[in-house]
């Protein structure tokens, strides 16, 4: 078991990347690609399960830890290793790569080979972003994860895809230069890209604190367009209506959020407590101006465009509140959104290959003819919407009580009006699409309902979605478990903080 | 002089051979007859001429012909990369150059005769055998841009060239006579010795500035850089291969000697000189390459935009600038000869797709070609895991090194801009072709053995330095050591500056 242990992590980072290269040698012939693909994401899936099952809860630090040399000069190390905060996020990533595949499975008619094969590059990119823990090898996942996206817009949009990658490709990779720069000075002045390392050494308080301003600025900046905070969202709702399916699933959120936590949270808490009041400012204007947008889009793309920038502005607000039931609550949301944003695109999906349309206005009473995808677009809505025994519910609440309690009334309770907005933006969105009178799109145009694919990729997440609402301690006890590091709790104490890590370190 | 010395340019004496010999052969087969074989002797040769170069490490450090020549891990570097490339470039035009008509056999001893040059710059030490080398290598590469001569911009090509190169050359030999004037010598490390104590040191400041000059030109970094797009337009593809980045590695190696090795007292100066054209050359070659439509014009001011990240790596202290700046010429080698084999083969010798947008399609005409031009553009942009990143890794992170960390992320921004007109170009050939367009004009290249070892080379390179850059790095490395001189205080004047100590 041990060996397993030991090489785990190396085995979810290896599999998709053979699944890829499988698919670009062997030849094109019917569905033997999506066939590859799909076997290669449920492999990959089944292996991020070891994790859960072996994740000592409790156990301080990282678990399933590589640590190889890999180049000597600049000293950049194989570091990998999860924690309680990486733990689900690998898990749900593998979740979503079977989902990917299966949403795809119709959808994608021309050059399959093509298509699947950047999408496990892209699963392999992402999986290396959560489980890197040397800054260099992160920083290398972290853009290798924007080239199968770009390409994949560009190839597969819907109308203009091309124009949506280059936005797409410049909001993303413009921020990481300035993180690249960061990361080349704290590698100057430390001589490690080690996490590790460099949360004792940057606590130490040795480095210039103007220059580490500076620096934190940096990393912040680059995950906040990736997640997107507002106003950094401009690329957001030009790639949900051209993204393929399993592209705009995980095209934002999960990296960002995650890089925050990780990599600013964590790094520098100082810088961190001293931009806090920003971002919590920030994020309440983008919670409320994201769910005004959402009321008014006529493009159901673009709701959820907007739906999801309200949504991962309230998770930012979690993670910036500094509070231990926000942050949990945040990456909670993470999980949650993730599973919500798979169901929602999937049936979108649904939606535009059946009829090929993405304007509200042409639809109406499409209930009537696929009474099944409307089931679970309601569950999937009303999840969205925060409704109680939902998963959703569980991360706002968190989230908004931790703010109201420990930061400011103010802000919480005008975060809170997303739940009023939510709800309206939601439900006017299956009321127009799905229910009232049949239009005549909807009549004109003749649509099967959910088929085998898209059943069996929805029926886990709606499953999920339930299970999360009703008993998220399953969840909770790994996420808590990270969270009771001393990395966030108390900064006043930094030097004692610097001596229990050394410690541990010892140990 | 011993006769040992001339083991010390053997691998420039293996080509002049070659070079000869094609030429003889060429002159003594019949008329009608193809010159095609006159290529694989060429290649032969330069695989020669480069185990030759690895061959002379055995030889150890130290200098030849009365302190002309050196042999050291920095020469055998560069003299491996030019051979490299040298040998890729003629692979590349064995199966595309057209058979009848064309002067085939001149065609391959020129680019052997240049390689002499090229070589020779690099391992030259004294400053008039600078010049003859540069003089080699440039006179074979003007008659190589304008080996198109039917077409109307072959000519105009090698007339620019020859004219603006032959300014820069002399701008350079200017700036010899000056310190030949300064010091009384030209030989490299005497000059670095008695540069410091120069009773007249404006004109060794004098005298830098006119070399840089030149030296500039030919690597084309603004504000020297307005050739390029015309050259490289005019010349024919798997000419440009060799000419954007053979002759730029010979002249950064030149450079870097001139700065690091003989003239380092004078960094105050260099450097913030060599800053400002860094960033010139970042922001002019990237700001003019997005609005070109022409593909090699775009790649042409490409070409200027990386000579702009590599000078960045001078703001590096010490070895660590040489280092990243060695790293850099041998990973931008690699991947733009790559992108320019796709061009060469996608488009043919005679070029019929000068556009971007005629590259539509190319991903479904050809996935061969289609693949690896997106991967060679996604280097270029400077993706991880290819040879692009690390070269901008090593470059950027030796100028954060020395301080200039507003060069950085100048550099960085840059790449972002960069990475917007070589992603056009990516999407272009892996869109599908236009309503209502004729189906695309690509014709399938015949993809023969040598084009495909070509191909092969590139790709494996730049692969390899994306994912495996340990090992051409520890080379980078101990060539920068050996570029070091001795510090300029120690004692001087009875040290033999022949026998360089190994680090």
């Amino acid at each position: 078991m041990n060996a397993i242990n030991e090489s785990i992590l190396t085995w979810i980072l290896l599999v998709p990347i053979v699944g890829a290269l499988l698919i670009a040698l062997l030849p094109d012939r019917g569905k033997l690609s999506a066939w590859i693909a799909l076997l290669t994401a449920v492999v990959s899936f089944g292996l991020t399960l070891h994790l859960p099952a072996h994740f000592i809860v409790g156990h301080a630090g990282f678990q399933f830890e590589i640590n190889k040399q890999w180049i000597d000069s600049p000293a950049i190390f194989y570091h990998v290793g999860v924690d309680g905060l990486s733990l689900w996020l690998v898990v749900l990533t593998g979740l979503l790569a079977p989902v990917g595949v299966l949403a795809s499975w119709n959808a994608i008619k021309e050059r399959p080979k093509v298509f699947y094969s950047l999408f496990l590059v892209q699963q392999t990119a992402m999986f290396g972003v959560f489980v890197s823990l040397d800054l260099m090898v992160y920083y290398g996942f972290w853009e290798l994860s924007l080239v199968p996206m770009a390409i994949l817009i560009a190839m597969y949009g819907r109308k203009n895809g091309p124009k949506a990658a280059i936005k797409f490709f410049l909001f993303t990779f413009i921020p990481s230069a300035p993180l690249l720069v960061a990361i080349l000075w704290i590698y100057a002045q430390t001589r490690t890209f080690n996490f590790s390392e460099l949360q004792i050494l940057l606590a130490s308080g040795s480095l210039p604190a103007g220059a580490l301003f500076w620096v934190a600025l940096a990393f912040l900046f680059a995950f906040a367009v990736k997640v997107p905070v507002f106003p950094l969202h401009g690329w957001l709702a030009d790639s949900f209506s051209e993204a393929p399916v399993a592209i705009a699933m995980i095209i934002a959120g999960k990296l960002g959020l995650y890089s925050m936590l990780r990599f600013h949270v964590g790094l520098f808490p100082v810088q961190t407590r001293a931009i806090a009041p920003v971002l919590i400012a920030l994020t309440v204007i983008g919670v409320l101006y994201g769910a005004c947008l959402a009321l008014v889009q006529r493009d159901y793309w673009r709701v959820i465009a907007f739906a999801t920038l309200s949504h991962f502005s309230l998770t930012t607000l979690g993670i910036y509140g500094l509070t231990l039931t926000g942050r949990d609550g945040a990456i909670y949301q993470t999980l949650n959104d993730g599973v919500i944003e798979g169901a929602l695109f999937l049936l979108l999906g649904v939606l535009d290959t059946r009829y090929a349309n993405s304007q509200i206005a042409s639809f109406g009473g499409v209930a009537a003819k696929l009474p099944r995808t409307a089931t679970f677009f309601v569950i999937t809505m009303l999840a969205m919407a925060g409704l109680p025994m939902l998963n959703g519910f569980i991360g706002e609440f968190l989230i908004l009580s931790s703010t109201f309690t420990e930061i400011s009334k103010g802000w919480a309770i005008a975060a809170a009006l997303t739940i009023i907005l939510g709800a309206a933006y939601v439900l006017w969105l299956v009321q127009r699409l799905f229910y009232g009178s049949e239009s005549k799109m909807t009549i004109d145009t003749p649509a099967a309902d959910l088929r085998l694919n898209e059943w069996v990729a929805l029926v886990p997440l709606a499953a999920l979605m339930l299970v999360m609402g009703i008993a998220p301690s399953i969840w909770m006890r790994a996420i808590e478990s990270s969270v009771t590091q001393p990395q966030v709790k108390q900064t006043a104490e930094s030097p004692r903080l610097a001596v229990g890590a050394l410690e541990e370190a010892a140990r | 002089m011993n006769p040992a010395d001339s083991l010390r340019i053997l691998p420039e004496i293996i080509l002049t051979i070659v070079g000869v010999l094609v030429m003889l052969i060429d002159a003594s087969l019949p008329p009608g007859m193809t010159r095609r074989p006159m290529g694989w002797v060429a290649a032969v040769g330069t695989t020669i001429a480069l185990w030759a170069s690895l061959w002379q490490l055995n030889l150890g450090t130290g200098t030849g012909f009365f302190g002309a020549v050196e042999t050291s891990p920095f020469t055998v570097f560069f003299h491996v990369l030019i051979c490299g490339i040298v040998l890729v470039a003629i692979l590349l035009a064995l199966d595309t150059l057209p058979e009848e008509s064309h002067h085939q056999g001149e065609y391959y001893a020129l680019i052997v005769f240049g390689a002499v040059g090229m070589c020779l710059l690099t391992s030259a030490v004294e400053l008039l055998v600078v010049f003859i080398a540069l003089e080699i290598s440039s006179i074979s590469t003007y008659i190589l841009a304008g080996f198109r001569k039917r077409t109307a911009q072959g000519p105009e090509a090698a007339i620019k060239y020859f004219l603006l190169g032959s300014f820069a050359t002399a701008f350079l030999l200017y700036g010899i006579a000056m310190i030949f004037g300064a010091t009384g010598t030209t030989q490299i490390y005497e000059i670095a010795q008695r540069a410091t104590g120069a009773q007249n040191h404006s004109l060794v400041v004098l005298a830098l500035m006119l070399m840089l000059v030149g030296m500039l030109f030919k690597v084309s970094a603004a504000p020297f850089h307005v050739w390029t797009p015309d050259v490289y337009e005019g010349a024919p593809s798997p000419v440009v291969a060799l000419l954007s980045t053979a002759p730029k590695a010979a002249v950064f190696a030149l450079l870097l000697r001139v700065t690091y090795e003989m003239l380092p007292s004078l960094r105050s100066i260099w450097a913030p000189l060599l800053w400002v054209v860094a960033v010139a050359s970042m922001t002019i070659g990237n700001l003019a390459a997005l609005r070109q439509q022409n593909v090699k014009r775009m790649l042409a001011y490409s070409s200027i935009a990386h000579a702009g990240y590599l000078l960045a790596a001078f703001a590096g202290a010490g070895s660590s600038g040489i280092a990243a700046a060695a790293f850099y010429t041998a990973a931008y080698a690699a991947m733009n000869v790559g992108v320019f084999a796709v061009v060469t083969l996608a488009s043919g010798y005679d070029e019929h797709l000068p556009l971007v947008r005629d590259y539509r399609g190319l991903l479904y005409r050809s996935p061969l070609l289609g693949i690896l031009l997106v991967f060679f553009l996604i280097s270029l942009v400077g993706i991880p895991f290819t040879g692009g990143f690390f070269g901008k890794f090593y470059a950027l992170s030796a100028a954060v090194g020395g301080g200039a960390i507003a060069l950085a992320i100048i550099g960085l921004l840059n790449s972002g801009v960069a990475a917007a007109y070589y992603l056009r170009f990516a999407f272009a050939a892996a869109q599908g072709p236009a309503e209502g367009e004729e189906p695309n004009r690509i014709s399938l290249p015949q993809v023969g053995i040598a084009v495909m070892a070509a191909l092969a080379f590139t790709t494996g390179a730049t692969l390899w330095l994306g994912i495996m850059p340990n090992s051409l790095l520890r080379a980078a490395e101990l060539a920068a050591h050996t570029l070091q001189v001795p510090p300029s205080d120690a004692p001087t004047s009875d040290t033999n500056p022949r026998q360089q100590p190994l680090p």
